[in-house]
């Protein structure tokens, strides 16, 4: 179907490793303990979790206080379906907990049947991961309390190590739609064509086509054009150093700026069948393209660029945002 | 101070774009706008424009959508990783400093490729909550709770305010949540996230919007009604959950104090209030009675493109006001959990 929408999974994900300062620093490790630390603010109340300084008035703060592992409920919603990273995988109940000993409510997980279980000002307590490693997961989430639990904060042991850093890895998950241009250039891929699209105002040809001409300001024409698989190389640099997420380049490998024939804008391919030391600014250069069974709709069909050895291009002219200026922006 | 007004706005918002990228479907925006004014990209003394590559799930994804604007030769720039409106108060700024008589401000999101719930997770205390992937949804709930409970507003106000979008929307093509549903529909509906009722929840749009400033002379040469910018404010929350008082907003409080809100009537009020319970808290920020028409376009409840609907907003009000249908109208932006950041603006007709 010419029509229907292309789309691609993405997945987004950042191995954060956070520094904590010895105030957050100092409530993980309590965690990880089993005792939980909130922080004495200007007023002398006391906030959890605790920040290395006070909202309201802006102060450093340090002095962290042992409070209960039994709570307050002060406001809470039903959780009726978990997402994937949340705390469980049941229906569980979101909550605002004033822990005793704290002045300020903490977000956390509630684990009761159903949301007729839960209540404003209902008593709940912690229940601790068997494995703690200083990370607020270290708290499972809390439990309606039994009245004869008082959470008496447990002594915090000295001479432990701190915790200094946290890790905080986020994942999220896209479906990627590419638009209309893309869509295209992505389609004629598959029939080993390169497409590029054309400002209607200047003429210039881009590859890959985005849609827009930058230029003008303007749509491109709604025909993409297309591009011989050849053209010749602008510039080029070669790379010595291996790069971990590309373990299949061997070093020495060339990065070359392509320039297609007919093309105004160049874009990055890498060297192929031949050797860096040959590569040179003008070479004439053909697309290798993956054997026609194994053809996606993706740039990635395209392998490398190689020698087609024909006289090199003779470049006299590199500024070619000159020549656009005089064609368009106006 | 220099006057300075909105001009021109364009906007598009659907339930979902997923045929063009975000540059394809933001170019004829720009141009509606730029066309309105007479005026080319040249010609724009500073452009300034918000977006979020958490959205797009691509680091410098507005890079992309620059292209848009026809860059070359190069112009003067500038980019917020917030809701438009903020791009526009610093364009409002740059204006105020005198050396330009024109900006151009842009904002877009498309939330429907990714799990903006998720997204909106990322946006919590890296260490103590984000880790818990608490939803957006969820934590206005539970502040939702908090003003049932402590009769801020009851279950029939939050319905009433779920309807009048409903109502108002009809007649705006922008909206995406448009039938119509009466109060005792809203208050028969399943909780989606207790005590919030589906129609208590913003309808996720994707698009875009453009707004043109200008000051003095310049803008009443380019419009007929400018909507003068009488005040503009924005005031941030604690970012900690636990020491706010979710049930209120002081950011917005004070914004309108120092905007100006209450020296004179508004005829209209343009609220970032996503939730049933969002609006609630503004109205009363705000400090707006009978005689205000509360978001005539349906508001963000009816249309929520995340990062542009602050923009919107604006839009909304300005446009109303140079249609010559009000004559004092408000606007608001909001950012992060539950109203975090308020930005309130005054706008004005000769």
């Amino acid at each position: 179907m010419a029509d229907e929408v292309l789309t691609a999974p993405l997945v987004l994900e950042y191995p954060f490793t956070r520094t904590t300062g010895p105030v957050i620093g100092g409530f993980l490790t309590g965690l990880r303990e089993g005792v939980i630390h909130g922080v004495r603010r200007s007023d002398g109340t006391v906030m959890c979790p605790p920040l290395e300084y006070d909202p309201i008035t802006a102060a450093p703060l340090s002095e962290l206080v042992a409070v209960g592992t039994v709570g307050t409920v002060t406001t809470w919603t039903w959780n009726g379906e978990p997402r994937a990273q949340q705390p469980f995988t049941q229906p569980f109940a979101w909550a605002m907990i004033t822990l005793d000993g704290a002045d300020t409510p903490m977000l956390h997980a509630v684990f009761v049947d159903s949301a007729d279980d839960m209540a404003t000002g209902m008593r709940v307590e912690v229940v601790w991961r068997d494995e703690r490693e200083g990370h607020i997961t270290d708290i499972v989430g809390f439990i309606s309390a039994v009245a004869s639990t008082t959470g008496e904060p447990a002594a915090m042991p000295s001479d432990v190590e701190q915790i200094q850093s946290v890790r905080t890895p986020i994942r999220m998950e896209y479906t990627y739609t590419p638009g209309r241009a893309l869509s295209q250039y992505l389609r004629a891929m598959k029939d080993k064509r390169i497409l590029g699209d054309k400002c209607p105002e200047t003429g210039e040809v881009s590859v890959p086509p985005r849609g827009v001409s930058s230029v003008a300001g303007k749509p491109t024409l709604p025909e993409l054009v297309d591009l011989p698989d050849t053209g010749y190389i602008e510039s080029f640099n070669i790379t010595r150093v291996p790069i971990k997420m590309r373990p299949d380049l061997t070093p020495p490998y060339v990065s070359a700026w392509i320039v297609l024939d007919g093309a105004s804008v160049g874009f990055m391919g890498l060297g192929m069948n031949v050797e860096p030391e040959d590569v040179r600014v003008g070479m004439r250069v053909r697309a290798v393209w993956k054997p026609d069974d194994e053809l996606e709709m993706s740039a990635q069909n395209i392998l490398g660029w190689e020698p087609t050895g024909e006289p090199d291009e003779v470049i006299t002219d590199y500024a070619r945002v000159g020549r656009l200026e005089q064609g368009g922006g106006q | 101070m220099r006057d300075i007004a909105v001009v021109a706005f364009s906007q598009r918002q659907e339930a979902m774009i997923n045929t063009e990228s975000e540059v394809e479907f933001m170019v004829p925006l720009m141009n509606e706008a730029k066309d309105a004014v007479g005026l080319t990209q040249q010609e724009m003394g500073f452009t300034c424009s918000g977006s979020s590559d958490f959205l797009a799930g691509q680091a410098f994804s507005f890079v992309m959508t620059i292209d848009g604007t026809g860059p070359v030769p190069p112009i003067s720039e500038s980019h917020v990783e917030q809701d438009g409106a903020w791009a526009l108060y610093e364009a409002w700024v740059k204006l105020q400093c005198g050396d330009i008589d024109t900006a151009f401000v842009y904002s877009y999101g498309k939330s429907s490729p990714g799990s903006l719930r998720d997204v909106l997770a990322t946006q919590m205390d890296p260490y103590y909550v984000a880790p818990l992937w608490p939803d957006a949804f969820a934590i206005e709930a539970m502040a939702a709770r908090q003003m049932l409970e402590q009769g801020v507003v009851s279950e029939q106000q939050l319905a009433e305010i779920a309807s009048r979008s409903r109502a108002h929307a009809a007649s705006n093509p922008h909206a995406v949540r448009t039938t119509p549903k009466s109060v005792d529909e809203i208050l028969a509906e399943d909780y989606a996230m207790a005590p919030l009722r589906p129609s208590d929840l913003p309808a996720s749009a994707d698009g875009g919007a453009v707004i043109v400033l200008a000051a003095d002379d310049k803008a009443r040469e380019l419009c007929d009604r400018p909507a003068w910018i009488r005040g503009i404010d924005h005031r941030s929350d604690a970012h900690t959950l636990g020491v706010r008082d979710l049930t209120t907003s002081m950011s917005a409080r004070i914004a309108a104090e120092k905007a100006g809100v209450g020296d004179d009537k508004i005829d209209i009020a343009e609220l970032h209030a996503p939730f049933s319970t969002s609006e609630a808290v503004l109205t009363k920020a705000l400090g707006l009675g009978e005689d205000t028409v509360i978001n005539p376009s349906g508001g963000a409840q009816a249309a929520h493109t995340m990062m542009a609907s602050g923009l919107i907003r604006i839009g909304e009000a300005a446009q109303r006001i140079s249609r010559g249908d009000a004559d004092r109208a408000v606007a608001t932006a909001a950012s992060g959990p539950c109203l975090q950041q308020n930005l309130v603006a005054v706008l004005e007709g000769e």
